[in-house]
């Protein structure tokens, strides 16, 4: 097989690996198993990100998961439930009147309870690393621009709202600048209307121009449609969407009869479908260069999808395998089954196609604002 | 192609309508020159062809307008986006994507053309407009040339049969908009498009135009032949000024044919100008002043002294570094080497304006941004100039009798948002003017002022140098250049690279030498007023 060449994956491939990833991670507290699924995204992250500015984002969301841990931490000292022999740090404990039965404020700090603790906040964190791993990944532009038809304006609206964002930052540089010249060079609340009014201003004329700009380059086009498509179009996303709320209310409710529940629900989704893709009729938008869907992407979801499986399988096999043993508090287990699965999601790293290099640049303007 | 039938278009609390019974027929392959002073209804009557209004902007309209047979009144400007192409003053507010392929296609997404041929247009039409090295590059990292390139582009690409270009050079420094102009030309010549433009550097496209339509003040628009419409227009370049002065009939369009006309004045023996000596005190030392954005050297050492009396005239490209010198000059732009000292009346010694607070630094630098707008931000005329005052220490009343010099008869209760671009560049004038600087800085004043707003804010300048203030004036405008300046220092790539008087500077240059001297080199007249002075009677 000669090399691939290099290109974006489909940001559907990437998400869908990552939400496999983590529902695979989702029952598990062994440290082992989750720090083998952060390595593995982490590989992926480092290896197949593009160039893009949120191709860097990885970080930020590690770091997130680091205060998640440490909150969940700080949270079981202060009002968790302490269980175990081992105390590891003596505090007192603060008694709560009567209506408040039941909640404890400090308390010596046991080990059992505190690596519990640990480890439940490091699901979690590992969790939000995955989706972070997908939004390193794939670009949320490209994600956004193969929304099916009805939803693509929805999609357009997004992009723009992500491009408005720095122009904002932007416009609130220069108008401090601009206070600065008035000899005013106060912050905080105070100063709060002199820089919001002209910033607000500013942007509003943005995105005026921005709406007329795209009226006039035929966004929100529609496509003539027979009266008799656009009731149907109605019927079945209002139907659907009825459908679907009461299956959610059948699922819930035991009592319901059983047709009520499930059957109803996958009715709705189907109808809800039917709407959107009726819908996307009347829109006669198309797609310049579609991100293509071939063997890679298909890969890729599998290994994201086979992790998932594999914890399944596991968990099946030897369920406490993939917990943390509290009680007694013990070194946890390995279980190979589970760390293949896991490794298995890490295979997207060497057998799909390289990022594509950066965008070339025009001879860039310089910065003729001082920033 | 584009037909107007009895149009009148009058906005909600608006007196008077802004078209009255304009009737106008413009045929395919046509390029049409709209022409008129600032707020006369250019944009309107544009507007009017590309459906904005009333659609996006509200108002009535009266009549009907019909492009290629299809009536505005039922065509919202999305029905019209296979017909018409919409280009506008700022390309990068109108961007939709953020990279030049994207953007190109984005158009023809939205009319579902297929794949193939959307592919097909896109590598076309970077051909055409001789952009294809750019394709992957990101648009905010374009120069304005380009940016405003990539936007007539991605029009193109929907094959429009009419484009609709609205003032779309007025941002951009003159070897951007010649790159811009060149393409419309192009476009004209080529692809048989017909092309709508409204446009302040009238003479650029003057000589291209089939038709100039012209939109005076009371909404009155008139069209013909641009050679006979431009004797009577309220708004002229030099070169149909002079042409007018001369009684040169036809009156020539553009510097060629008026070079031709002129062939009697070159062969008069050239007489050196009578240089006004500047010997002003210095008021401003800057020495080797380095200022640097993150990687990017923005000025590189740059050695300049201003005196009292004189105008100086910054000029080069965009991202030359002007903007950062006049910031880095006032003050409030940090620098990365070098000082700069104000220097007060004789005998005082030297104050580093780096080393002052922002509110005691005004008193001895002004400086007018770029967009000075920015400065405003209360809710009437009136409650700015009295927060001057009050900022500036100066007794109530200060501002504005300096408003009413500079600008008379802005109503104390006027929201500046309402005011006209140049009377909201007499207001922020006023409120710099207030604490009375020695010096003042403005970045770019001239952009969106017409003829008659140039020619009042050289009257304010003026007045000033008399009262031995000192001027710096950064701007693309030669014809503002010449008519003003007393002195002109051209910088590139950070540099210092010109400096002198500004006819030994101007008259040499390819790019900023004014019409006037381009028509009568090798005399060194700048200006129509320069040239009656020296030839006395039109012969």
């Amino acid at each position: 097989m000669s090399p691939l060449l290099p290109r974006g994956l489909h940001p559907a491939a990437w998400w869908g690996w990552a939400i496999g990833l983590a529902v695979a991670v989702s029952t598990v507290t062994n440290p082992f198993l989750l720090f083998t699924a952060l390595g593995v995204a982490a590989l992926v992250v480092t290896s197949r990100r593009g160039s893009s500015p949120w191709a860097r984002s990885f970080r930020l969301y590690l770091w997130l998961g680091v205060f998640i841990v440490a909150v969940r931490t700080v949270l079981h000292v202060l009002v968790g439930l302490k269980y175990g022999d081992t105390v590891v740090l003596p505090l007192p404990e603060v008694t709560l009147p009567s209506w408040a039965a039941g909640i404890d404020i400090l308390g010596d700090v046991r080990l059992a309870g505190l690596v519990g603790a640990v480890t439940d906040g490091l699901r979690l964190a590992v969790m939000i690393a995955c989706i972070g791993a997908a939004n390193a990944l794939a670009n949320p532009k490209r994600l956004l621009r193969s929304l099916p038809g009805a939803l693509s304006e929805i999609g357009s609206a997004v992009v723009v709202t992500i491009t408005v964002a720095p122009q904002l930052a932007d416009s609130v540089q220069r108008v401090l600048r601009a206070r600065a010249l008035r000899g005013d060079t106060s912050r905080g609340i105070r100063a709060l209307p002199r820089i919001a009014l002209p910033v607000l201003e500013d942007t509003l004329d943005r995105s005026l121009l921005l709406a007329s700009a795209m009226d006039s380059r035929g966004y929100g086009r529609r496509r003539a449609v027979s009266p008799w498509q656009r009731s149907l179009t109605a019927t079945c996303t209002l139907g659907g969407l009825l459908a679907s709320a009461v299956g959610i209310y059948g699922v819930l409710d035991t009592t319901t009869p059983g047709w009520l529940g499930a059957p109803l629900l996958l009715t709705g989704a189907a109808l809800s479908l039917v709407g959107i893709w009726l819908g996307g009729h009347a829109n006669a938008r198309s797609t310049y260069r579609p991100d293509p869907w071939q063997w890679p992407e298909w890969l890729t979801v599998a290994c994201g999808f086979g992790a998932a499986v594999a914890m399944q399988l596991a968990s099946r096999a030897d369920g406490s395998a993939l917990g943390m043993p509290l009680s007694p508090l013990a070194v946890p287990a390995l279980p190979l089954v589970a760390v293949a699965g896991l490794l298995l999601a890490g295979l997207p790293a060497f057998l799909t196609p390289e990022p594509p290099p950066a965008a070339t640049r025009g001879p860039g303007r310089r910065a003729e604002v001082p920033a | 192609m584009i037909e107007l039938d009895r149009v009148s278009v009058t906005f909600e609390g608006a007196s008077q309508p802004v078209l009255r019974d304009v009737t106008l027929s413009i045929d395919e392959g046509e390029l049409v020159l709209v022409v008129g002073r600032t707020g006369s209804g250019k944009s309107t009557l544009l507007g009017t062809m590309t459906g904005h209004v009333p659609h996006f902007t509200g108002g009535t309209l009266a009549g009907h307008v019909r492009i290629h047979g299809r009536d505005t009144r039922t065509h919202r400007p999305r029905d019209l986006a296979d017909l018409v192409g919409v280009v506008g003053q700022d390309p990068l507010a109108g961007f939709v994507t953020d990279s030049v392929e994207e953007e190109l296609a984005y158009g023809m997404e939205q009319l579902g053309l297929s794949a193939s041929t959307m592919r097909k247009r896109v590598e076309e039409t970077l051909d055409v407009l001789g952009i294809a090295d750019l394709r992957g590059a990101a648009l905010r990292e374009l120069s304005g040339g380009q940016q405003q390139r990539v936007a007539i582009g991605s029009v193109l690409t929907a094959h429009p049969k009419v484009i609709v270009l609205d003032e779309p050079t007025s941002a951009l420094d003159p070897t951007g908009a010649e790159d811009v102009l060149a393409t419309i030309t192009r476009l004209v010549h080529d692809l048989a498009v017909t092309v709508v433009v409204a446009e302040h550097r009238i003479e650029r496209v003057l000589q291209y135009a089939d038709t100039v339509v012209h939109v005076g003040t009371d909404g009155v628009v008139t069209h013909g032949d641009p050679a006979a419409l431009m004797t009577t227009s309220d708004v002229a370049p030099p070169v149909v000024e002079l042409g007018r002065w001369a009684g040169w009939s036809p009156l020539p369009l553009s510097v060629r044919d008026a070079r031709r006309r002129a062939r009697q004045w070159r062969s008069r023996p050239v007489l050196s100008p009578p240089s006004a000596p500047t010997d002003g005190p210095v008021l401003l030392t800057a020495k080797g002043v380095v200022i640097q954005h993150d990687a990017v050297v923005a000025v590189a050492g740059v050695d300049l002294s201003l005196r009292g009396g004189e105008i100086t005239a910054l000029m080069g490209r965009n991202g030359a570094g002007k903007s950062s010198l006049l910031w880095g000059l006032q003050g409030s732009g940090r620098l990365r080497s070098g000082s700069v000292l104000a220097t007060g009346p004789a005998g005082f010694p030297g104050v580093d304006v780096h080393r002052l607070d922002a509110a005691q630094r005004r008193r001895h630098v002004g400086l007018v941004p770029q967009s000075a707008a920015d400065l405003l931000y209360l809710d009437s005329v009136g409650a700015e100039c009295r927060q001057a005052d009050r900022e500036s220490e100066r007794p109530p009343g200060t501002c504005r009798s300096l408003l009413d010099s500079l600008a008379p008869g802005i109503p104390d209760g006027r929201h500046p948002r309402d005011l006209s671009e140049g009377q909201r560049l007499a207001v922020v004038l006023a409120v710099q003017l207030t604490a009375d600087p020695p010096i003042l800085l403005l970045d770019e004043p001239t952009r969106g002022l017409d003829y008659t707003g140039k020619a009042a804010l050289r009257r304010a300048l003026h007045e000033l140098t008399a009262r031995g203030r000192c001027v710096v004036v950064s701007t693309h405008d030669v014809e503002f250049v010449a008519e003003t300046a007393d002195r002109v220092v051209v910088l590139a790539a950070g540099e210092v690279v010109a400096d002198g008087p500004t006819a030994a500077v101007v008259v040499s240059s390819p790019a900023f030498a004014p019409q006037v001297a381009k028509i009568t080199a090798p005399q060194p007249w700048l200006t129509v007023d320069d040239v009656r002075y020296a030839v006395g009677e039109p012969s």
